[in-house]
């Protein structure tokens, strides 16, 4: 309350302060260059050379960069970090960008190891989100941005099990954004296609292929105009709603596999 | 609890707070006592531009069922809720107005005290600290304190003067009202083609005129940019032909405006319309005329005549810039101007005016000098680097920004605005030891600085 140090986003649509979950995504760091908070930057993320990179990459914007331990697997500890991360001060947009791809081949020789994924991608970044979603009812304010994907819209051999994690983290944004409403707190989902990362490195680009730097310029733009869901790039919107639609005999014709 | 998303008029800010109509300073006390986790923020009428009258996440409190009136001679005592539409209308019948009225009527008055606003006739009678001679406040501890302007609590007077609520609950306010011999204005306007002349105009009218404004052109579609038109005004002796018929309050020009409709789409405020609408001002608000009878309403508060005008923003809202220089600085006018117009985010509406002296309050707006406020629409992608050199140029020229209306300067830019900031700070703790009274704005700005250590336990 009173004396908390932290800047509130503005009436021109300026940010102050950015909590990514999945601290070196590179989405995720794009998005925050993008947005240039005034105030605050805190990258949550397990302690690497790639989290350390990405602290290093946003030394050029005005706020203070800082890093925070933490690890999407233990659920148990999301309540005490966020607690803590949000009790130094209001936190204007939240990212949870946490999320691995994996390798769908390998999934279906190890169904263990494709679960293992989905505790990353759906369950720790679920848990992320709701306990985010919490401080910032509490805060009056905020918006959070879920980074879902489009392989969520229509599952298809390549990355199922992704996508199907990728689904229930889409649903989850969207019936947040619902019960949300009226709160002061906005949800955007965002569902990019194939977006050229380390995630993705030596995988075939897909059509409509784009880089982090044109996902975090819509999502920047989402979230000034406080839309519900943005595709990036924005042409996908009308694929995919041609896709989600298709027969599933045609649509098992597609060369998308 | 009745959660409510809150705006200023501007509708580019926003957030949620839990709303409480209080209609019982007791009532007040208690919810103070409860030390709320994100603090209390009285709420005027909502006509900050910006953040000021929201506090996310915390209690809000809405005064106006806090509405008796007692008139005695000149001195008015009011309740922080009252109305200044009513209390006009109230004043003229005993033939009074209120010392200083900004450009709408849409606010209360402990609104008006706690942003220290001014009016068209700043330089000739102050803001409103000017004229309250002693206001009822409910501090941080629930204590009701009788404040003044002179003697050993002054500082306390002259911190909660433009303390935008964050120094305790204003209840009720007593003020000197001015005479005046009828509900009416005798206005004068004189277009002039020229910025410069304009200025020089407006600085003579320092002496003649009892209020003087200036509409400016943001555009310049067929003549200079700031061509502008200088209106002053006199308040008209009465005139025995109308005083028979007309009700101070019909006279006054009161009547139940047309309203803006919902929705209105974003991108109405192109550099287009907004040259056209500029144009069209200036053809036919700048006809040339002296000592024209005009009502008191349509004189002050031209805009209120349509409700709800902040909508026509579209959904992105719209900002006010407004900032004070001195005159020395004078030419800071035209280049605001030049480059709002160069990074095509011209104004819609531009108003210049002079400002006589400043008073005692750390946080009042006025001094001495120029003061241009602009309506922006936010949604416009050059706007936040535009302002944000513009913000620097009044720094570096000595000038400050106005609270009342802000929704985007840095809290760096208020430190050099405002150099009585930690004295205020410091006379906010005694009046709110344990931080009780917060809002977006204090949040964004990070007015209230550092609490105690000993206090932040309690605070969180």
């Amino acid at each position: 309350m009173a004396g908390s140090l932290s800047d509130m986003r503005n009436g021109v649509g300026r940010v102050g302060s950015v909590l990514l979950i999945g601290g070196s995504s590179e989405i995720g760091v794009a998005t925050i260059e993008t947005l240039d908070p005034s105030d605050r930057v805190i990258l949550a993320g397990r302690p690497s050379g790639e989290l350390d990179a990405a602290a290093q990459r946003l030394g050029s914007v005005e706020a203070a960069v800082e890093t925070v331990n933490f690890d999407a697997l233990a659920i148990d500890d999301h309540a005490g970090i966020l607690e803590s991360v949000f009790d130094r001060g209001d936190i204007d947009v939240v990212i949870v960008a946490a999320g691995v791809l994996g390798d769908q081949a390998a999934f279906d020789e190890d169904p263990r190891a494709g679960i293992e994924m989905t505790r990353v991608t759906f369950t720790g970044a679920a848990s992320a989100a709701l306990h985010s979603a919490r401080h910032l009812r509490r805060q009056g304010h905020g918006h959070l941005v879920i980074l879902s994907s489009v392989a969520a819209d229509r599952p298809r051999p390549a990355n199922y099990i992704y996508g199907s994690a990728k689904a229930g983290l889409d649903s989850l944004g969207r019936g947040l954004s619902h019960a949300l409403a009226g709160t002061g707190v906005d949800v955007t989902v965002i569902r990019p296609g194939f977006v050229r990362t380390r995630m993705t490195r030596g995988l075939a680009e897909a059509p409509l292929s784009t880089d982090p730097e044109v996902v975090a310029a819509i999502t920047a733009k989402a979230i000034r105009r406080r839309q519900r869901i943005a595709y990036a790039p924005a042409p996908l919107r009308a694929v995919m709603g041609v896709i989600k639609v298709l027969p599933e005999p045609i649509f098992r014709r597609l060369p998308l596999s | 609890m009745t959660t409510q998303l809150l705006t200023g008029w501007g509708r580019s800010t926003r957030s949620a707070a839990d709303v409480r109509l209080v209609d019982d300073p007791d009532d007040i006390v208690e919810i103070i006592r409860s030390a709320p986790e994100r603090g209390i923020l009285p709420r005027g009428n909502g006509r900050s531009y910006g953040d000021a009258a929201q506090n996310a996440g915390g209690i809000v409190l809405d005064l106006t069922a806090l509405d008796h009136v007692e008139i005695d001679g000149r001195s008015v005592t009011v309740g922080a809720g009252v109305h200044l539409d009513s209390l006009i209308d109230t004043l003229l019948r005993h033939g009074l107005f209120v010392p200083v009225t900004p450009g709408t009527s849409q606010v209360t008055i402990a609104g008006l005290v706690a942003a220290d606003v001014h009016g068209k006739n700043h330089h000739v009678d102050g803001s409103w600290g000017h004229h309250v001679t002693s206001l009822d406040l409910i501090d941080g501890t629930g204590r009701t304190r009788t404040l003044t302007p002179k003697g050993p609590d002054s500082h306390l007077f002259w911190a909660t003067i433009a303390g935008m609520g964050l120094t305790g609950v204003i209840t009720s306010i007593t003020f000197t009202a001015l005479e005046v011999p009828s509900p009416q204005m005798s206005v004068t306007t004189t277009p002039v083609r020229e910025l410069p002349e304009l200025m020089e105009r407006m600085r003579a009218a320092d002496d003649t005129a009892h209020y003087s404004v200036a509409w400016v052109d943001s555009v310049g579609l067929t003549g200079p940019l700031g061509r502008g038109i200088l209106s002053t005004a006199e308040h008209a002796e009465a005139d025995p032909r109308r005083a028979r018929h007309a009700s101070p309050a019909a006279e006054s020009g009161r009547r139940r405006p047309p309203s803006m409709p919902k929705g209105m789409p974003g991108g109405l405020m192109s550099s287009l319309s907004v040259g056209a609408f500029n144009e069209m001002w200036w053809r036919y608000s700048g006809r040339p005329r002296r000592d024209h009878r005009e009502s008191v309403r349509s004189y002050f508060h031209p805009l209120d005549g349509v409700a709800e005008w902040n909508r026509i923003y579209g959904p992105a809202g719209m900002v006010q810039y407004q900032f004070v220089v001195p005159d020395e600085a004078g030419e800071l006018i035209g280049t605001t101007l030049q480059r709002l117009k160069d990074a095509q985010a011209p104004s819609f509406l531009t108003v210049l005016k002079r400002f006589g002296p400043g008073n005692d309050a750390p946080l009042s707006f006025p001094m001495p000098g120029w003061t241009l406020a602009l309506d922006l629409p936010a949604g416009n992608p050059r706007l936040p680097a535009a302002l944000a050199d513009l913000d620097a140029l009044v720094s570096e020229a000595g000038g400050r920004h106005y609270l009342a209306k802000d929704a985007h300067v840095s809290p760096a830019a208020i430190r050099r605005g405002y150099p009585d900031l930690s004295r205020w700070q410091s006379t906010r703790r005694e009046l709110d030891p344990q931080g009780v009274f917060d809002s977006d704005l204090a949040r964004r700005l990070q007015l209230i600085g550092d609490v105690p250590d000993d206090h932040l336990a309690h605070g969180r």
